[in-house]
Order: C-alpha cells, then structure tokens, then sequence
C-alpha cells in the first residue's frame, strides 16, 4: 500500500538530479573568489613589503612604493564618510521613522533607488559638472569625496533604513505609551539597537568607495605627485587610479608591481568587510530579543 | 440595565459619552457610554473583533498613531476631557498608563526600563540615591523587589515572562499614572504567571484605577470588581462582576458567558 510507484521513483530521481543542480551552482560563486585572490597573491605577494607600502613610487613609477596612492585613498574614503554618513543616517531615519505613505515619500524612495543605479562614470561627470567647475572646488579630494558620497549614498540609506526596521515595533510602542516623543523613542531605543547595521552599512561604503575608480578620476585623483596631501582642497593619488595607471598607462612596469597594488587594495577591502562581519555577529551575539 | 448610570458616583476615573469610533469607514464604537470608577479594577470582556482594545487605545489616544481613525463623542479621564485641543498627548499617557498582550520590555538592564519613564518626563533625572529609591519602591509595588534586587543591572529581556509583565507594570508606576490600562495582559503567561500577575493587579486595586481587556471570562471573574459586556462595538452590560457572572440582566451577555458563542 505504501510502496513507491513508477511516478514517485521519478519524481525522487528528479529531486536528486535538481539539488546536485543547485549545489554546483551555488559552489561555483566560490571560484572567481578563489581564483583572483590565488593569482593576486601568487604573482604579486612578493613585492610586498613594508617599504612597498609606505614609500613613494619611483622612476618614472616604475619601482618604489604606494604610499602616496594608499594615503590618498585613505583621505578620499575618510572625507566621503564624513559627508555621506550624517546625511544617510538622517535621510534613513526620516524614511523608516517619520515618513508618511504618500507620494512625497514613494518619490524619496524611488530617487535612491535610481541614485543606486546610476553608472560610476555617470557620476563621475556629474562629479565634475558640479564640484570641480560650478563650485569651484576644482580637482580636489573635497570634489572627490563628495562625488564618492553622493554614489554611495544610497547604500548608507538602505542599509541604515533596514536595520532601524528591524528594531521590533513592540519597543516604540512601549515608548509611545509612556509618553516618549518619536525623537525620544529614536535616540533611547530605536538606534542604540540599529548600530550594528548601521556600522555595516558604513563598511560596506568604504570598501565600495575605496575601490571605485571613475568617480574620482576627474574630480581629484591624480596619476601622479610628488606630494602628499595636505588638505582638502589638495589633489591627491588614489590606489584605484594608481592601478589603473600602473596597468596601462606606464611603460616598463615590472609585472608583480600592479599585481601588488592590486593585491593591497582588495585586501583593505578585504580587511574593512572582515571587520564589519565580525563587528556584526559581536552586536548580534549581544542583543536578545 | 447599566447600575452605574443611575446616579453619577462623585469618582470617575474614566468617563465614555456617546463615544463613537471609525477606523476609515468601519465603525468600531457605537455611542459607547461608560462610567468606570475610580481605583476599581473594571473588566472588559467580549467576543474577538467587539471593540474592547479599541476602547482602550482611544483611553491614551494611541489609537491616532494610525492616522486614519476619527472619532465622536467625549472621553474624560478624571473630568477632563481628554479630546480637547489643549490637552498635551506627553501629559494624557504620563496619567494612563498601558500594559500590552505580550510583555515589552525595553532591550535594557532591569534598573532602566523601570527609570526609563521617569528620565522621559523629568529634566534632570535626579541623584543617584533618588532613582535607587525609585527603581525600589516600583518594583517593591510590583511585588518584584526581592526576587530581581541582586541583578538591577541584567539585562530586562532575560527574565521569566511573568517577571518582565510585572516589570512593564513597575515602569509606568514612576511618572504616577492615576489609570493602567491593560490589554490581556496575562495571555501570554503560563497559569502560574496568569496567577501571580493577577494577585498583582489585585494589589494594586485602590492605588491605581484599573481597566482589564480580557478574553479570558475566568478572569476577569476572579481579578475584577466590575465587569463591562460588549458586542459588536456596542456596551451590552456594565454590572458588578459578582453579579453579571450570576444573574446577567441581558440575554447576549448570558448566551456569552457560558459559552454559547465568543
């Protein structure tokens, strides 16, 4: 009575045959993985060094270090946050806390979605049209970071959007019931229990702009100077820009040298997701609810 | 058929006067009148869907959050009207205060969940001898002390649902709420919980007037002086809990509670 018949056995035999589909699927995201990281590391893990990192490129930019190009990165990153984060935070905030359901709001929420979606270079234009020429920043880390900002806006948003959603509704009420303002509720309840993605969300931006090439190639990295930055209002070199460079743009760069650049770069990316995870998983080991 | 109606007691802790309500076009109140006395525990009980949370949430007005309810009629808590245009919502919820279904402690430490009212509603938040003091005498009132005193500082979601219930209950006593509104506040709780938390409410009877939504007619039998019927939106009964578990005047109230529908 409750033997398998002819349709079940094939219907089982497709259940195999599909799951071994999906498996190999899903592993397979693990190769491009594997395999940049393996040929970053085998063809340019040994120029690095110490003196790779914090010493200026030399002839012609041929040898020598990256130190101007990683300081510059640094600066970009560090001043696009500065921008982004404050704006994000409160524009997420208003989203997930205030906002009424009416057109007004389904206008916010469909710029960010498009922002998200605009191209880099598109940006990047954007970037120059605006900050270098009509502000007058000229070319400088200021234009650069705040084309970076205006790009990675919407992940600052969204990121901060959904994890204020995640805060249970029970606790605003509690709040609500006793009297609490929405300020009130928000600042006691609501954002000390959204850090943790919020934190997220902020690495996740640094780890985009750090990488990001075009925005910042007309709005104020430089393929090459002499000087670090001082200030602001300075150009700087970028490591994305400097791989670029040392990739296509300069004759007789010995091999292992853009691979090394290549390979410091996406290992502060790298480094800055490893921190967020584990930064995520300590808040959420945390909290109990 | 409604005992309070016939005189006007001198103490009403909350008064209903043709209190009708809309939630967009579904009408949840009809011409609700209620007189619910002063530092009694009154019951509301009634089938799913009769309107005896929505007469609660309008008490504290925590019902417009939802932006699309009107309202007619007048409400008074301790003869004021508390529809006016002048009444501030801060100072209405400070004197009514609500226990929710589902305990809700804030993801803080025991000690702050009990200040944390009290830091909303004053400037300073006083010194630190006056905050242990009143950290002590609202969870002493929520019969709490003893049992959570060595641990203030543990976290608030980690204790028994029936010590976080209680707690939620001591949080609102230091701002000195005169009513407590409570939404089945114990249908969550295992029957031993169910018991201590209404030995609570019990406690507080006199200090505090107490308004009970319950699903549970055993309940609100044992844990309530008066008892408020209501159907469909409408009071049916408002009576003694003694007497409306005995001889109910109305035959919908007496077909509900015993079970005939609900």
């Amino acid at each position: 009575m409750f033997a398998a018949t002819e349709l079940n056995k094939k219907n089982q035999r497709t259940e195999k045959l599909v799951r071994i589909l999906f498996v190999m699927m899903a592993g397979l995201l693990i190769l491009p993985v594997l395999i940049i990281l393996t040929t970053l590391v085998y063809k340019g893990g040994g120029i690095l060094s110490i003196d790779f990192l914090f010493t200026n490129p030399t002839n012609g930019m041929t040898e020598g270090g990256i130190f101007p190009a990683l300081l510059g990165t640094i600066w970009l990153v560090v001043v696009a946050l500065l921008i982004s984060v404050p704006l994000g935070i409160a524009a997420a905030i208003y989203l997930s806390e205030y906002a009424p359901d009416n057109w007004g709001t389904r206008l916010i929420n469909l710029a960010i979605i498009n922002l998200a979606g605009v191209p880099s270079i598109v940006h990047a234009l954007f970037g120059l049209g605006a900050f270098v020429i009509f502000f007058e920043f000229g070319t400088s880390i200021l234009a650069a970071s705040l084309t970076l900002a205006i790009m990675t806006l919407p992940v600052v948003i969204v990121a901060t959007r959904e994890s204020l959603q995640a805060v249970p509704h029970a606790f605003r009420e509690a709040c609500w019931n006793m009297g609490a303002t929405r300020w009130q509720t928000i600042r006691r309840v609501v954002l000390p229990n959204a850090v943790s993605g919020i934190l997220t969300g902020v690495i996740l931006e640094v780890s985009r702009s750090a990488g990001e090439t075009a925005p910042i190639m007309f709005t104020g990295a430089v393929f090459f100077s002499p000087f670090l930055p001082q200030g602001v209002m300075d150009q700087t070199m970028a490591m994305s820009l400097h791989l670029f460079v040392v990739s296509t743009q300069v004759p007789n760069v010995p091999e292992n040298l853009p691979y090394g650049v290549a390979l410091v770069l996406i290992g502060m990316v790298l480094i800055m997701n490893s921190i967020s995870i584990a930064f995520r998983m300590h808040l959420r080991g945390k909290k109990k609810w | 058929m409604n005992i309070t109606t016939k005189e006007r007691p001198a103490e009403l802790a909350i008064c209903a006067h043709q209190l009708n309500l809309w939630y967009g076009t579904f009408q949840a109140l009809f011409e609700v009148d209620l007189n619910i006395k002063k530092g009694m525990i009154t019951s509301l009980i009634g089938p799913s869907g009769c309107g005896k949370s929505t007469f609660l949430r309008s008490i504290n007005r925590i019902n417009e959050r939802l932006g699309y309810v009107r309202i007619s009629g007048r409400v008074e808590v301790f003869d004021q009207e508390i529809y006016a245009p002048e009444v501030e919502l801060i100072q209405l919820r400070k004197q009514v205060g609500m226990v929710f279904q589902r305990p809700n402690p804030l993801p803080t430490s025991i000690r702050e969940n009990v200040l944390f009212g009290h830091k909303l509603h004053n400037s300073k938040s006083g010194s630190r001898a006056e905050q242990d003091e009143i950290v002590e005498s609202a969870l002493r009132q929520v019969l709490l002390w003893d049992k959570v005193k060595d641990r203030l500082h543990h976290k608030a979601t980690k204790l028994s649902l029936e010590e976080q219930q209680k707690l939620c209950i001591a949080r609102l006593l230091p701002v000195k709420p005169g009513v407590l509104l409570m939404d089945e506040p114990c249908s969550a709780l295992d029957p031993k919980g169910t018991e201590a938390v209404e030995e609570l409410i019990w406690e507080l009877r006199g200090k505090y007037s107490i308004l009970i939504v319950t699903h549970n007619m055993a309940q609100a039998r044992r844990a309530s002086e008066e008892c408020i019927f209501m159907l469909m939106g409408k009071v049916v009964e408002h009576t003694l809990t003694s007497q409306m578990f005995v001889t109910p005047a109305r035959q919908e109230t007496a077909d509900y509670i015993e079970g005939r529908y609900g």
